[in-house]
């Protein structure tokens, strides 16, 4: 691993502008007021997960999640972006305790009265198998810490692609206060092959991309109301949705049971809606 | 409408004294209010039903509806309880998994199951006890949907509890290993282990209820099992309402040493030096 001068993630973020090609540390910074990024727990402080090596898998020494403080909007924020290429984003110890541990420590200055903003950088395939138990324990904390953080300071979510965000990973989307989505992004609890492996192919297709993105993608998932924004994949679109999106009120979608167990009563899941037909039931607009 | 036999409703219907045909639907999902010691408690259990319209949540799975009924059951106590008289809540754990399928990922299961941790967290932070006793299965995103944001999660020890990420079927295609040889690997690596017994070394359990039968308990194993959540709620009454005890105590010392660093340095970085 080289050294990551901010600097040098500065730059290298200015000269393209898409978001999705971003590395977690670049996204992180693209995220944050320019020459504020401050990394946290870096690649240098070798926390690496001590489950790995005895099962052939080689570590990597920010365990894929990239944790750093800085400024959105002048106000003080914290970033946790997740290293799609590293184990497809699975969350293990580290990387859940990364995120859990930084979403804690801005309670804490929100109860001290120095509200610490939260953006999440979702791009996961669920829990790192590898190890299990506790990529579940530390995905449920990670659930918990965004339930205590967001009464204080809205919680961000983006999803931008192209791992998605699946799994325990994609109840935490569903969690924040407000989700940004692309085109390319895709949320769900199962992804497409555990469904065609568990279910059947008549059931999921996995192979039939644009059947996929149809159910999951990000456009699909804003279109019925599942997200509360879609944006191009621009640098300078995301820095601009991240802004709106901590400028509205926190109302998050998971606690409004009515609206959605009332959704529910009218599907026949017999003969279920195509998504199309989900987009018109389900349009932003209607109740 | 089958009420088939589960773990989940033998110990719902034990604990309440109560027999769980449902109140509304879904039939799925089952909440009763009984008594726990000298008060009253929200039990609630995900149970099998042959008969639900979803098909791919008939065996116990939690699915769309099953997540947003959940939610219900918990936010109603919330908003039925003075401060001063938070009862608490007993999420009864017999979940086989999350339920797979297509619907299901077209009307938001990952926001369903959500709702459901959503809620179970924010009835611990509004001072719900809110305890999770582990009878059968506690899967994956099921786990994460009914148990695991209570204060304390307690378990029978039996072979009837598992405690896993993935099922292992699909855990072993996924990381291109056999049955066994997963099995296997959780004999040396706790995390990885299906078992309660490794569960328990992970230092997330707060009692590991032993010589208690899981499928059919006698009136005595249910005495027990009532102690140990009486106690627990008074546990709960005195200490934080966050989850901070899962990596603050003995075994978690051992096991989750790393939990417990990251938190220490990213606490020490926090602040610009």
């Amino acid at each position: 691993m080289t050294a990551v001068r901010p600097e040098a993630v500065a730059e290298d973020f200015l000269a393209r502008r898409s978001f999705i090609e971003l590395s977690a540390r670049q996204r992180a910074a693209a995220l944050l007021d320019a020459g504020t990024f401050r990394e946290l727990l870096g690649p240098f402080d070798r926390m690496k997960s001590p489950w790995l090596l005895e099962q052939g898998v080689v570590p990597q020494s920010d365990d894929g999640v990239v944790i750093a403080r800085g400024r959105i909007a002048a106000r003080d924020a914290v970033v946790a972006a997740i290293e799609g290429a590293f184990q497809g984003g699975s969350v293990g110890e580290v990387s859940s305790a990364k995120i859990a541990g930084a979403l804690e420590l801005a309670l804490e200055d929100c109860l001290r009265g120095r509200p610490v903003l939260a953006v999440l950088v979702l791009e996961s395939g669920g829990v790192r198998l590898q190890e299990a138990n506790l990529g579940l324990a530390g995905i449920a904390e990670i659930h918990a810490a965004i339930v205590a953080l967001r009464p204080h300071v809205p919680v961000v979510g983006v999803i931008a692609g192209m791992v998605g965000c699946f799994g325990g990973m994609s109840l935490a989307a569903a969690l924040c206060s407000q989700l940004i989505v692309t085109r390319q992004a895709r949320l769900a609890m199962n992804g497409p092959e555990v469904i065609e492996q568990d279910a059947g192919i008549a059931e999921m297709d996995a192979s039939d991309r644009a059947a996929v993105w149809q159910l999951i993608g990000g456009e699909q998932r804003y279109a019925t109301g599942l997200a509360d924004a879609l944006v191009e994949d621009d640098v300078d679109a995301m820095r601009e949705a991240v802004r709106r999106a901590l400028a509205m009120p926190a109302a998050a979608r998971s606690t409004e049971v009515e609206r959605f167990q009332s959704r529910l009563a009218l599907i026949d899941p017999a003969h279920p809606p195509e998504p199309r037909a989900l987009r018109l039931a389900w349009s932003r607009s209607t109740a | 409408m089958s009420a088939s036999a589960s773990n989940g409703r033998v110990w719902l219907e034990a604990l309440t004294g109560v027999s769980a045909g449902a109140r509304r639907a879904p039939a799925t999902v089952v909440s009763i209010d009984a008594a726990l010691g000298e008060e009253r408690a929200r039990y609630i259990a995900v149970v099998p039903d042959a008969g639900n319209r979803f098909v791919r949540a008939r065996d116990g799975e939690v699915g769309v509806e099953e997540g947003w009924a959940l939610a219900r059951a918990v936010r109603d106590v919330m908003e039925a309880d003075h401060d001063d008289s938070r009862r608490p809540i007993v999420a009864i754990v017999d979940v086989s998994s999350q339920a797979y399928g297509r619907s299901e990922e077209l009307l938001g299961i990952h926001l369903a199951c959500a709702a459901a941790a959503d809620a179970y967290a924010a009835a611990r932070l509004a001072g719900h006890p809110v305890l999770a006793l582990l009878v059968g299965k506690a899967m994956s995103g099921a786990f994460l949907a009914h148990g695991y944001q209570a204060n304390r999660i307690l378990a029978l020890d039996s072979t009837d509890v598992s405690i896993h990420a993935m099922g292992r079927q699909a855990a072993a295609r996924v990381t291109r290993r056999s049955v066994e040889e997963l099995e296997q690997l959780g004999e040396r690596i706790p995390p990885m282990s299906y078992q309660v017994r490794s569960f328990a070394q992970l230092g997330l359990l707060h009692r590991l209820i032993a010589g208690v039968d899981a499928a059919s308990p006698t009136p005595a194993d249910l005495e027990r099992v009532r102690g140990e959540l009486i106690e627990s709620v008074s546990d709960i009454r005195q200490s934080p309402r966050d989850l901070s005890l899962r990596w603050s105590n003995a075994a978690a010392l051992h096991a989750r040493a790393a939990s417990i660093a990251v938190r220490q340095r990213l606490a020490e970085q926090w602040n610009a030096s």
